[in-house]
């Protein structure tokens, strides 16, 4: 009545609309990272009477300066799913694995059930326990365990997902794309980008590219869609998917041909003038070298090697006198040792791979007209070298020549999984690095520039464990799980030549698999190929659905039994994860772990650091409310589990606890002295930052500097950090590099040429088995080449015409948001995207439903009309469509009924011969998501097929949701 | 004074930060809970101020894709205030926001059939009409440090691609970036005046 009143006879608003609600109630801010993907922004999370209210970018954060995305907005809501898992669970005995019966169990009775059964592994035959984990941050932990395990089957996702990426560029100029280096948009003036995840390194990026245009600075996208980023380019090069290897080698044919490259920078800081002996022989393709300099050189020495001198007429020494001044390295021409044997530089070799490699011929590849590939490659040539500046730093290269000024070459490329989900990706990449060095950008102002620790050396001095003797019972492994081979001396293979992991990383199947093959680990071990497992840990990866090729096969394979004794064949299954996901369901045992607000995590410069161009950067996460029910931050429980299995780092000579617990093992950990996880405030009194005696109060000082330690190296370390003197040695003091030597971009790949001599026979040292070498001698090409993806020999492609790619929500993380009330409401489901004339040419109406098919499986959805997609390619956003009922979602939600998962369509095997191989790049095991060929056609029916059903856990202790008017 | 965003789509990805940011700090704020019907089931609907969409233009290849985030205009001849039939609906003399006082609002709905812009948004939990108040409960808070007194979309923005202040202050970022980028209102025709504009595309072609 009194309102009634009131709009009669006032027009003063009763409701003050800048009023504080509850104003009495006690408000707080605390500083932490964001986890909401793996960006790592710095968050302020507001909190009210200890709950959170509002999480805002936090704007003395280097990383994202008070910006924050949408994930991160809605980082609130997961503290409030409904899909959080509280309590450990373990199967129901005499259940079915994947039926959802558990029972909640105590930590207690959940960690003696895992030290028993991982106990008795080790002590037995420590290959049969596997751990993989997912899209984590935390590598050097779970790392650290799998070795003092004494496991060799761990590695991360990165198999999956941009391994590619990772070695292509770091196998040829020590680093790579997103937290190892990125484009120097602050000094470019042409940037061009190709097929990048929007997900990823998200925020500075999208900072980067609007300060970039309003600079005025042009900016291309290739990429078969238009989405995203891509919206605001300049111009869009459309192009089909896996052919961008084929562009970026006729943008090499026209740069060399038109003699459009940086020729000092190739001279002095590259292998192009290096000899390469070409007499067929033994050391055929590899560099020559001086026998009385020592050791021939290779990925790890690579300093031994020889150049002819135009000025003298004489083969030197590349280093030093190959770069003293006064000597002209030569570039091309064919020229003979003492000896007679007959050499080349090998910068010929790759002008005559490039040769054939027309715009014309590229043109019919990649669906780019040829005066566009030409005028682009022109572009890029005339800004790197004719629009170049000189920034006034003074810098001393490795050899001691001062240079007055550092010189800018101001175009920049970014590229990730476009590129490299292709199993011709490595290659591809390797090509664009080769393109990017040409036009000399490598940490150049407005290139490419490193982020500490990287530049790493070419090949980064990281030895897996080679042999199967290095296996033993209660023995830490003697060598990381995972390393990067610079010669088959380093592949994890038996006598025979056949793998030692269940992943077959580091095989002659996929040799220079970095990352390994989280991918192949079911399929593998449920074939006991090459043997059984007894327990499989997996860690935050929805291996289940949506991380998986061939989703309802490994699904299958994951309840699959031994027809003799009716045992699963994976026998024990952890899940730790902390949301109820696909792959939950198939658990033997849930470990329910914290959300990114309730624990403490560290950026580590061991693991994947948040490092800035200028210097490197670290950071933290400390609980700002605590963990929901019983859940429990799976570092802690990963420490709590090598502290009760005494793995010698975690415990004392007494065998008693060294470790407190995560956040204390953070501190006083030292894998070398005065090393550690982070590298922030150390020393006992603080002072002694990068490198110091662990400081008790590290974790004090994080907090109190908004989670974050960053520091800027002197402006003359700042630039072309592949050989600059004063960098170098201030990255070997501080524990980043092992040597100083200068890090010489790797145009010519020689360690890959060890793996093909020894495919055709040659070296006498391992071979790979016969039905393999056919396959290293043709992918472990020294020079870059294009090849169609592998999944085209073995498709028909004219009953198969289209490709089938992804693309990634700006703000959907993976499959880890549809539990998330409103993001969740931006993408509750996908539809595909097809271009007008194809959908009108299958027969499908705009908006209607169609069968998408490929030679391994169907998919029933939703088709959208598209202009901004190649006719040829058809796409969809990723991890939208989810198991009926999985992440706590109703029955029937939007995500399971209208939804889909291209993955279903997606071999994880092909055929070899008579044989299967994983379905990857056959150098680096990086999964082919993106060569799947697929025809679409008209489909009865109003839901998403096939409709998978996902078992809810009987236990329901989840949060209430708030503001959730539907559900009251 | 007339407060107003101004938003660049020439450097607008899309990403929906400005979505989020304003869902979380209005469900908390004084315009706030935001409401959501079927948060985990079939068919989620909830109160947003501010949405991005999506649109195409031209065909291939020489497609457009533009993300056009829209919210509440603060139109300075605003049709929404009128036709309350409470006094609800109103706007600020002070700095020009268009604002819903949910004590005098009954949910009639005439506010969201009289703008042209669809900027309004009926919160079925509540039955008030609700919208952007620019974070009228953060600009003028003096507790928070002055750079934090902007709406929260602002600040989130990654891509900067939201200016916030006073277009009548001819010294402003806003006005200075409607008079040389060419700013533009929607739908001048309906003569409302929105105070919020829009920046065009800029293409920096190729030599």
């Amino acid at each position: 009545m009194l309102n009634w009143f009131a709009r009669q006879f006032g027009s003063a608003p009763l409701h003050d609309p800048t009023a504080t609600p509850a104003p009495d109630v006690q408000r707080d801010v605390k500083t932490t990272t964001c986890y909401m993907c793996a960006c790592r922004c710095g968050i302020r999370v507001h909190l009210e009477a200890g709950k959170v209210r509002y999480i805002d970018g936090n704007p003395d954060h280097p990383l994202n300066k008070g910006v924050i995305c949408a994930k991160g907005s809605a980082g609130i809501m997961k503290q409030y799913s409904p899909a959080r898992l509280t309590q450990p669970l373990l199967r129901k005995p005499g259940t079915e694995r994947g039926a959802g019966q558990f029972e909640p169990i105590s930590w207690e009775r959940a960690y003696a059930i895992l030290v028993e059964r991982l106990a008795r592994i080790r002590a037995t035959d420590p290959r049969k326990f596997a751990f993989f984990t997912g899209r984590d941050q935390m590598q050097a932990l779970t790392g650290l365990f799998a070795r003092q395990f004494g496991t060799p089957n761990y590695a991360a996702h990165g198999g999956f997902c941009s391994v590619n990426m990772a070695a292509g560029m770091i196998y040829t100029i020590g680093g790579s794309f997103w937290e190892f280096g990125g484009p120097d948009l602050d000094r470019a003036k042409l940037f061009v980008m190709i097929g990048t995840a929007e997900d990823h390194h998200s925020n500075p990026l999208k900072i980067a590219i609007s300060a970039f245009k309003r600079r005025g600075g042009r900016f291309v996208s290739i990429n078969p869609v238009r989405t995203g980023y891509s919206a605001i380019a300049d111009e869009w090069i459309p192009i089909k998917p896996g052919t961008d290897g084929a562009l970026f080698m006729a943008m090499l044919h026209v740069l060399i041909g038109e003699e459009r490259v940086d020729r000092a920078f190739l001279a002095r800081y590259t292998n192009a003038p290096q000899l390469v002996v070409l007499d067929g022989g033994e050391r055929d393709g590899l560099f020559a070298f001086d026998p009385a300099a020592g050791p021939p050189g290779d990925g790890r020495n690579p300093h031994n090697k020889l150049v002819y001198d135009k000025a003298s007429g004489r083969i030197l020494h590349a280093y030093p006198e190959g770069i003293a001044d006064g000597c002209e390295p030569a570039l091309e021409g064919r020229y003979a040792l003492d000896d007679g044997t007959p050499v080349a530089p090998s910068f010929q070799l790759l002008r005559e791979r490039v040769a054939p490699c027309t715009p014309e011929w590229a043109s019919a590849i990649t669906g780019i007209p040829a005066a566009r590939i030409v005028a682009l490659a022109r572009e890029m040539g005339d800004v790197a070298l004719n629009q170049a500046f000189e920034l006034p730093i003074e810098w001393t290269d490795a050899w001691g020549k001062v240079h007055p000024t550092t010189t800018a070459r101001p175009v920049a490329f970014h590229a990730m999984r476009g590129l490299a989900a292709h199993s011709n990706g490595f290659q591809t990449v390797r090509a664009l690095s080769v393109l990017m060095s040409v036009l000399g950008t490598i940490d150049a102002p407005g290139g490419f520039r490193h982020k500490a620790p990287y530049p790493r050396h070419i090949v980064p001095n990281y030895r897996a464990f080679n042999s199967p003797e290095m296996i033993q019972p209660n023995t830490p492994l003697n060598a990381a799980p995972l390393g990067f081979p610079a010669s088959p001396d380093e592949l994890a293979i038996n006598a025979d030549g056949s793998p030692i992991r269940i992943d077959h990383a580091f095989s002659w199947e996929h040799p220079l698999s970095a990352h390994g093959l989280m991918h192949n680990v079911i399929t593998n071990a449920v074939n006991g190929d090459p043997y059984r497992l007894d327990t499989l840990m997996i860690f935050m990866a929805n291996m289940a659905w949506n991380s998986t090729m061939n989703t309802e096969g490994v699904r299958a394979m994951l309840n699959a039994r031994d027809p003799d004794d009716g045992e699963y064949r994976i026998p024990f299954i952890v899940v730790a994860d902390a949301f109820q996901s696909e792959m939950v369901a198939f658990a033997d045992l849930v470990l329910p772990d914290t959300t990114y607000l309730e624990r403490h995590d560290v950026m580590s410069m061991l693991d994947r650091p948040i490092s800035e161009f200028d210097g490197p950067v670290d950071s933290v996460r400390v609980p700002v409310v605590p963990p929901l029910g019983e859940c429990r931050p799976f570092q802690e429980v990963i420490v709590e589990l090598a502290t009760r299995l005494k793995f010698p780092a975690f415990v004392n000579a007494d065998g008693s606890r060294k470790f407190r617990d995560y956040p204390d093992f953070v501190v006083n950990f030292q894998p070398a002295p005065g090393i550690g996880f982070l590298m922030g405030w150390r020393g006992k009194d603080g002072e002694s930052p990068l490198r110091g005696e662990p400081n008790p109060d590290q974790w004090q000082r994080y907090a109190e500097n908004n989670c974050v330690f960053q520091y800027h190296l002197p402006r003359d370390m700042q630039f072309m950090r592949n050989w600059n003197r004063a960098y170098l040695d201030f990255a070997k003091e501080k524990g980043w590099r092992q040597r100083n030597d200068p890090v010489q971009l790797a145009l010519y790949q020689d360690s890959l040429q060890t793996f093909r001599l020894a495919a055709e026979g040659k070296g006498g040292g391992r071979q790979p088995p016969a039905h393999l070498r056919e396959r290293v001698v043709k992918y472990f090409d020294p020079l870059p080449f294009w090849y169609p993806p592998l999944e085209e020999a073995v498709t028909d492609t004219e009953a198969f015409p289209l490709n089938a790619i992804t693309q990634r929500p700006m703000a959907m993380y993976h499959s880890w948001d549809s539990q998330n009330a409103w993001l969740r409401q931006i993408h509750s489901h996908n539809y595909l995207f097809v271009h007008p004339k194809t959908a009108r040419a299958a027969g499908i109406a705009d908006g209607g439903w169609c069968w998408i098919e490929s030679p391994w499986g169907r998919v029933r959805c939703m088709l959208r009309d598209s202009e901004a997609v190649e006719p040829g390619t058809v796409w969809t956003w990723n991890a939208i469509g989810k198991a009926d009922g999985a992440w706590h979602l109703a029955p029937g939600a939007d995500e399971s009924r209208k939804g889909f998962l291209l993955n279903h369509l997606i071999a994880d095997t092909l055929p070899l011969g008579e044989r299967r191989i994983s379905n990857s790049d056959p150098v680096t095991g990086q999964a082919g998501w993106y060569d799947v060929r697929v025809r679409i056609t008209p489909a009865e029916g109003d839901e998403t097929s096939p409709h998978v059903q996902w078992a809810r856990p009987d236990v329901d202790a989840r949060a209430a949701a708030p503001h959730d008017s539907a559900e009251k | 004074m007339q407060l107003a965003l101004v938003i660049d789509l020439n450097v607008c990805v899309g990403c929906h930060a400005c979505v989020t940011s304003c869902k979380e700090w209005n469900t908390g704020g004084a315009a706030g809970p935001l409401t959501d019907q079927h948060a985990y089931a079939a068919d989620p609907t909830g109160t947003f101020f501010n949405r991005v969409q999506t649109y195409e233009a031209g065909t291939f290849p020489d497609t457009e894709t533009i993300h056009f985030p829209k919210s509440c205009l603060h139109c300075e001849d605003p049709p929404c205030v009128p036709v309350c039939p409470t006094g609800a609906s109103y706007k600020r003399k002070e700095d020009g926001i268009v604002l819903v006082d949910y004590d005098k609002c009954i949910g009639c709905k005439y506010c969201a059939w009289a703008c042209p812009y669809g900027a309004r948004e009926l919160d079925e939990g509540r039955q008030v009409m609700t919208k952007c108040t620019l974070c009228v409960d953060r600009i003028h808070d003096e507790a928070l440090a002055p750079d934090d007194r902007k709406p929260a979309c602002v600040k989130a923005c990654p891509t900067n691609a939201r200016l916030f202040g006073d277009i009548h202050d001819p010294q402003s970022d806003v006005a200075q970036a409607i008079r040389e980028r060419d700013g533009y209102p929607l739908m001048p025709e309906w003569d409302t005046k929105p105070a919020n504009h829009y920046l065009p595309r800029r293409v920096n072609k190729a030599p």
